[in-house]
């Protein structure tokens, strides 16, 4: 579903300040999977998710999406394909405009959009109903401005105009890593739910460690724009947060650094 | 005294059009848009140039929209493109229309004032029809002295402002109405749901100067000239109207702030009407007035909010201390 190969990128080439942010990625998802991606600050994620979404180009390698080479199609193209929530719960909805509108226009993402009213009475009925499976009563508050919701209710609404039109990749740019810990976990299960019920293959990244081992089937640590681990299935299934440190050290031949990655 | 706010009146709802414009590029892109100086005097020039060059004044004002939808997709062209800063891409092509206008009327001034307008075909249409009398008797019934030439400017600029009105309600709240909006308020999102945001503004600040050059054409119509200075500050008034008027009317829906807009234009024409009737003013004093005008409309709302918080929380803090009161009011009864 989700090809890339030989991805490499590099910030400030020849500088002082030169950063190789991805060194010849592979990477290769099936239909339905769900992958989560850990690792440092720096070590590449974002990049990887941007190079993937099209805000960022790639210095080489390819990205193809269901066989079909995207590399060098806009984001605005690409995102024809790709669902994506970011870490900024302000960043994935347009604040100033109606929950139903937020939603008409996240529902035109795979059509062209028209000269016809984008809600209609028939979207109407069809939003509340996507609404209702969050559970956060916003089904009654399609007039609302969206502005008007708190980071949790924004981030679940953001999910769902990610996801309810059921493109082919779902990008998870840490998007519960703005949140408190209890809506934090609202929003993981939401997530699990929809990515579920829609069998979307997924790409999450996270700093939290416990969140990446409980979700998906497949898990990718990386460091310095490398993957340094890759595992799957059962294996993924029977890993602890210790094992996965210890693991780094094994390969890095030294700790983690970075507490946060620890600690949460 | 009836007859200049009649007249303020009727040129400020054709000023509407021109305010619509404005509320597109500054509140529903949120691209402060300073082309419309420029593609005003651009729809008037066009306009008057065919309109003396014999062709009809339709035809001639239909072009000079076309004319004004151009010149906004260069200022969009030049900002999402040559990703020249949203000000600054404004103010090039402002200045570029200076020399165009001027090349477009072959001199500084164009007047119209034998030449067969819009406004003249309506006027001898609708006095033709003799359909003024009963508006001047109700006027008269009223009591209020003096008669305007004709009802019949009035009555078809407010149809075309409320035709462009409702236009511009439907269409903000199609599929692509909704990009256009997101884009204004929020880029990132709206692109990571496949719009292209610079095809939007390109082709939203096009839409904006294309109501702007038809507000042109028309007050060029009215007034029986186009004249290469009279863009100058058409963006302060243009601003000032959709201030004024979001101030006044508010902003809770589109239909409702559209309509503000139109209610600001012509309420800033009948300000500066009522302030040129003060003795010491002169007509040059305009501009200096308008700009007293927004940062009155700009400064008044938060004062007057700052002033309710005030006493709001004066009421707060007086109950608080009352129930202390009669609690300690309570406790000294038990005691004793």
């Amino acid at each position: 579903m989700l090809q890339l190969s030989q991805a490499s990128l590099t910030f400030n080439e020849g500088t002082m300040d030169e950063k190789k942010a991805l060194q010849h990625v592979n990477l290769n998802l099936n239909q339905g999977d769900f992958l989560t991606v850990i690792g440092s600050n720096g070590a590449g994620k974002s990049t990887l998710m941007n190079i993937i979404s099209g805000s960022l180009l790639p210095d080489t390698g390819d990205v193809l999406i269901d066989n079909n080479q995207v590399t060098h199609l806009q984001e605005y193209q690409r995102s024809q394909l790709i669902g994506r929530v970011f870490q900024d719960p302000m960043a994935g909805t347009a604040p100033s405009m109606t929950i139903e509108e937020n939603l008409a226009m996240a529902w035109s993402r795979n059509k062209k959009r028209s000269l016809k009213p984008g809600v209609s009475k028939r979207r109407k009925s069809l939003f509340k109903e996507h609404l209702e499976t969050l559970n956060l009563g916003l089904e009654d508050r399609l007039t609302a401005k969206v502005g008007l919701l708190s980071g949790g209710e924004r981030q679940a609404l953001s999910l769902l105009m990610a996801t309810f039109t059921e493109p082919k990749i779902l990008l998870l740019d840490e998007h519960t890593a703005a949140l408190d810990p209890s809506r934090a976990e609202l929003i993981t299960n939401i997530t699990a739910e929809v990515v579920k019920k829609f069998k979307l293959t997924t790409l999450m990244v996270t700093h939290n460690m416990q969140q990446a081992l409980d979700l998906g089937n497949r898990l990718i640590m990386m460091d310095k724009g490398q993957i340094i681990l890759d595992v799957d299935g059962d294996e993924k299934q029977s890993l602890t947060i210790e094992k996965l440190l210890n693991e780094f050290q094994k390969i890095r031949g030294e700790k983690m650094a970075n507490d946060k990655a620890v600690l949460s | 005294m009836f007859v200049s706010m009649f007249g303020a009146v009727e040129s400020g709802i054709i000023y509407a059009l021109m305010a619509l414009g404005v509320y597109l590029s500054f509140r529903v892109l949120d691209f402060p848009d300073l082309t419309v100086d420029g593609s005003f005097v651009t729809g008037a020039a066009v306009a008057a140039v065919m309109i003396i060059n014999g062709q009809s004044p339709l035809i001639a004002t239909v072009v000079a929209v076309i004319a004004g939808f151009l010149a906004g997709c260069v200022t969009g062209l030049l900002h999402t493109k040559g990703k020249i800063n949203p000000l600054l891409s404004g103010i090039l092509m402002m200045i570029a229309l200076y020399s165009i206008n001027l090349r477009i009327m072959g001199q500084s001034n164009v007047p119209l004032l034998n030449e067969t307008t819009i406004f003249t075909s309506i006027t001898s249409f609708w006095e033709n029809l003799n359909l003024s009398a009963p508006f001047n008797n109700i006027i008269a019934a009223l009591g209020i002295s003096g008669t305007p030439k004709t009802w019949g400017i009035l009555f078809f600029s407010l149809i075309i402002t409320l035709i462009i009105k409702f236009l511009t309600d439907y269409f903000l709240k199609t599929e692509v109405g909704l990009a256009l909006r997101a884009t204004g308020d929020n880029k990132k999102m709206i692109r990571s749901f496949s719009a292209n945001t610079d095809i939007l503004i390109i082709a939203g600040l096009g839409l904006s100067n294309a109501f702007v050059a038809l507000s042109g054409a028309l007050i060029a119509q009215h007034g029986g000239f186009a004249d290469a200075g009279m863009g100058i500050g058409m963006i302060i008034i243009g601003l000032a109207s959709v201030i004024i008027g979001e101030a006044l009317f508010g902003t809770k829906s589109i239909a409702r702030t559209t309509l503000a807009v139109i209610g600001g234009a012509i309420i800033y024409r009948i300000v500066v009407s009522l302030a040129l009737r003060v003795d010491f003013l002169e007509t040059g004093d305009m501009k200096l007035i308008t700009a007293v005008i927004v940062v009155a409309a700009l400064v008044t709302p938060k004062i007057l909010e700052a002033q309710r918080e005030k006493r709001r929380r004066l009421r707060k803090r007086r109950e608080i201390t009352q129930m202390a009161d009669t609690k300690k009011g309570e406790k000294g009864n038990a005691a004793t």
